[in-house]
């Protein structure tokens, strides 16, 4: 017995001793990521997660979207656009090279195009390439891009994950080893515990890049995030996944909280290409079942805002149609008695997102104060997926749209899991898509809202909120995310 | 002897063989797909089709089926389908992380639970034996990741004397134990407690018996009876549960893992089930299947060396 208290002892001290966590010097920084990575390559997986550490900071594209929604230069530092609004010729940045140390020019924008174009295209967002016609480098450092059909989003489009130039010669090995032209260069990555990226010192505006060395952690479970925050072991953690876990940081001095918008818009969806929700008044009796107020307090702690539509509060074009429906449960029941609907039962599948189960609860209860019994079932991603996406096998569900300009969802068609096909709407959004003139196409946006709202296709809830906790240390983090990336190269840790 | 172990090896091949048929039909008629959930809700059907065609998923299920086991056999386990590397360098930079946890939580589980559990049966009906049954009892109740949590708060919180989570490999030995403090403890408090019950109470049945008291009328000093002549004498029942107990420690490592971020294959599993990568799914059951087979394969031949009148058993 004494020996092995002796050992344990001896054991003890030794790992107690010191080394507490590196403190971190200036130039570095720490941020902790829920959402672990299966690949790096933004072009060829979806995962939100590898547009958040590699987009804008490892791969860029010939535009970038600015904190504010802006389009601004990029890999292309300028553009003509012809009077018919169908080709667009790009001056391309010069002196670039990929951090393998090969050259950037216009045969790599012209590769990567054709490469996400291509018939065994695995991109992503192979729909954004859809209007392009031909890809052309006119000399190294000038692509001509011409469209078949003027498009509203092209330039924004651009300038995603999606769009990331690569290089041919890296480019079967930026699954595992992202080879761009960012800021930032790939150093290392332990799968399912970190990834480590060190500034470019070539990169074209190296001075303007704070930080030599990122390093992300991938913890996913709410309670280690507030732990690992909490021991100083992360500077930032951007995307926090726990609503009700930010009040201790707000009271801690060590900390800042930010509370930003993103782009997804969280709904109730109805499966509109069947009874009852084929059915507009019964849809329309569900919007006004629903209290948002009490969803948002109840499901995000109040951290969210509300929608009456299918736009985000920040967007230039959004009109508030929260007051559409304003929440009445006795009118809401007196709607499903006179729908003939009242007593019957139905299915309320819901992923396995906290903000999806939340408020899943509340609103199965404001419809059964309306007289509906609305059986939740809490249900897998994977059979979400399958069953309710590519199936269309259920009544409601709730789930958060986090593309931008993503509107034209309501025109997918009958196929798409919304069930919804109408003919006005179909031609409204092919005038969106196709209006390049800012104020005529923020005019056509506000026609849709009002027009998705007057035909309740779905219950729009509220705007995913983009809660960010930070050491004060740490500057320049962008509040809100208008797109899927937040650029590391304007932040700064100081601490 | 020669005929047990050929009849256990045989029985082994077959167990895994059911597990992957089990696996792979299971897996194939779970709702899912591997390629909408790589390609995200904004993917065209042209995108989907090509990589279907790339995954490999456009062959009939049987075919897959077959020239998986056709490939297994070669010691080729696939490709993952949403890592896109091999999935035995998948298994093989992650299985340090798990191994290093369980055989830690082993460890820390018999020397705790022994050394308890003897010291309770030698202090029968005092207030040491209470003592140990009562904490024993809090150890049972207590469920891992909410004791992992507690143990974060104090230690790497508030203390800060240890990481909260994580792990960067063995590169680092002085890091590498630390972080694997917390979760050893977390794993074993159960593990340990139901352990020192057996001990205790396998223990108090040995010493009952005649041997005992001869051993003591013979002038052995207390101890040296407790743990030359009591423990080997109790091992039996103890080694049954030892055996059970490190299949428990495996599957535990993926509760643990989650609560503190580390990077092992039970994460891995958790993950790849969610994606449907199939071929790492059914590599990692098969991993996890022959772990637990070959645990009570050892557990068997250990009751030949512990106890040799079982031989004429066997």
């Amino acid at each position: 017995m004494s020996e092995f208290s002796r050992i344990f002892a001896a054991t003890t001290v030794a790992l107690g001793m010191g080394l507490s966590p590196l403190a971190a010097a200036a130039d570095q920084i720490i941020i902790g990521l829920q959402q672990e990575p299966t690949t790096l390559d933004p072009t060829a997986d979806a995962t939100a997660s590898i547009d958040g550490m590699m987009t804008m900071n490892v791969f860029e594209a010939l535009t970038i979207v600015a904190e504010n929604g802006e389009v601004q230069p990029n890999l292309a530092t300028g553009w003509k656009i012809s009077d018919d609004g169908l080709t667009y010729t790009f001056q391309l940045a010069q002196d670039v090279t990929f951090h393998d140390g090969t050259t950037f020019d216009a045969d790599d924008v012209v590769f990567s195009f054709n490469r996400a174009m291509a018939e065994d295209s695995v991109n992503p967002s192979k729909s954004i390439f859809k209007p392009i016609e031909s890809v052309t480098a006119i000399d190294p450092h000038t692509v001509e891009i011409k469209l078949s059909r003027k498009d509203a989003f092209f330039l924004f489009n651009m300038g995603q994950g999606d769009s990331a130039i690569v290089a041919s010669e890296s480019v079967d090995t930026n699954n595992t080893n992202p080879v761009g032209t960012g800021p930032f260069k790939f150093d290392s990555w332990t799968r399912g515990d970190r990834l480590t990226l060190v500034k470019n010192p070539d990169y074209r505006d190296a001075a303007g890049v704070a930080l030599d060395k990122v390093e992300f952690r991938f913890i996913s479970d709410p309670s280690a995030a507030t732990a690992a925050m909490m021991a100083e072991e992360l500077d930032a953690f951007p995307g926090f996944p726990a609503p009700e876990l930010l009040v201790q940081f707000e009271a801690d001095p060590r900390f800042r909280v930010n509370i930003g918008s993103t782009e997804g818009e969280v709904i109730l969806a109805m499966n509109n290409s069947k009874p009852p929700f084929d059915n507009i008044e019964v849809r329309r009796a569900v919007a006004t079942a629903v209290n948002r107020d009490e969803i948002i307090e109840g499901a995000m702690y109040g951290q969210a805002v509300p929608i009456g539509s299918f736009y985000p509060p920040h967007g230039t074009a959004y009109v508030d149609l929260t007051d559409a429906y304003p929440h009445d449960t006795a009118k809401a029941k007196q709607m499903f008695t006179d729908a003939g609907v009242e007593g019957t039962t139905m299915t309320l599948r819901v992923p396995p997102f906290p903000y999806a189960t939340r408020s899943a609860e509340i609103i199965q209860s404001e419809l059964a104060a309306a007289g509906i019994d609305a059986k939740v079932e809490n249900v897998e991603w994977g059979f979400w997926i399958d069953e309710i996406y590519k199936k269309k096998n259920y009544d409601m569900t709730i789930i958060a749209h986090t593309s931008p300009n993503d509107m034209g969802n309501f025109a997918r068609g009958p196929d798409y899991f919304y069930g919804y096909d109408d003919a006005t709407f179909n031609d409204l959004w092919g005038q969106i898509e196709t209006e390049t003139d800012p104020a005529k196409r923020d005019a056509l946006l506000q026609e849709g809202q009002r027009f998705l709202t007057d035909q309740s296709v779905h219950v729009f809830l509220f705007q995913l909120p983009l809660l960010g906790v930070f050491k004060t240390s740490v500057e320049g983090y962008w509040s809100s995310a208008p797109v899927l990336y937040m650029p590391l190269k304007g932040v700064t840790n100081a601490g | 002897m020669w005929y047990f172990i050929f009849r256990r090896t045989a029985g082994f091949v077959a167990t895994l063989f059911v597990v992957s048929a089990v696996v792979f039909s299971v897996m194939n008629i779970l709702p899912g797909d591997p390629a909408l959930t790589i390609l995200g809700l904004d993917a065209t059907d042209d995108a989907l089709a090509a990589l279907r065609e790339q995954l490999g998923l456009n062959q009939p299920v049987l075919a897959r089926y077959v020239s998986w086991v056709w490939n297994a056999l070669q010691g080729d386990f696939g490709i993952s389908h949403s890592f896109r590397v091999p999935v035995s360098e998948l298994i093989a930079e992650r299985l340090p992380m798990t191994v290093s946890l369980a055989v830690a939580g082993m460890i820390f589980t018999l020397v705790i639970a022994l050394s308890l559990g003897i010291g309770a049966a030698a202090r029968h009906r005092k207030v040491g034996d209470w003592g140990v049954m009562f904490i024993s009892q809090i150890g049972i109740a207590v469920p891992a990741f909410w004791l992992s949590m507690l143990l974060v708060l104090l230690f790497a919180v508030k203390l800060r004397w240890l990481p909260p989570g994580g792990f960067a490999g063995w590169s680092d030995p002085v890091a590498a134990m630390r972080s694997l403090v917390l979760p050893t403890i977390a794993l074993g408090v159960v593990q340990s407690a139901v352990l020192a019950r057996v001990t205790r109470s396998s223990a108090l049945e040995v010493m009952r018996q005649d041997f005992v008291r001869t051993a003591r009328a013979s002038g052995l000093s207390r101890r040296r009876v407790l743990w030359r002549h009591v423990l080997p004498n109790a091992l039996v029942p103890i080694v049954t549960i030892v055996g059970m107990q490190f299949a428990a420690l495996v599957t535990g490592t993926i509760v643990i893992e989650n609560v503190f971020y580390l990077p092992g294959l039970g994460r891995l599993i958790f993950q790849s089930i969610s994606n449907r990568d199939l071929p790492t799914v059914q590599a990692l059951v098969m991993l996890f299947a022959a772990i637990v087979v070959t645990a009570n394969f050892v557990v068997d031949l250990l009751y030949v060396v512990i106890d040799p009148r079982l031989k004429a058993r066997t």
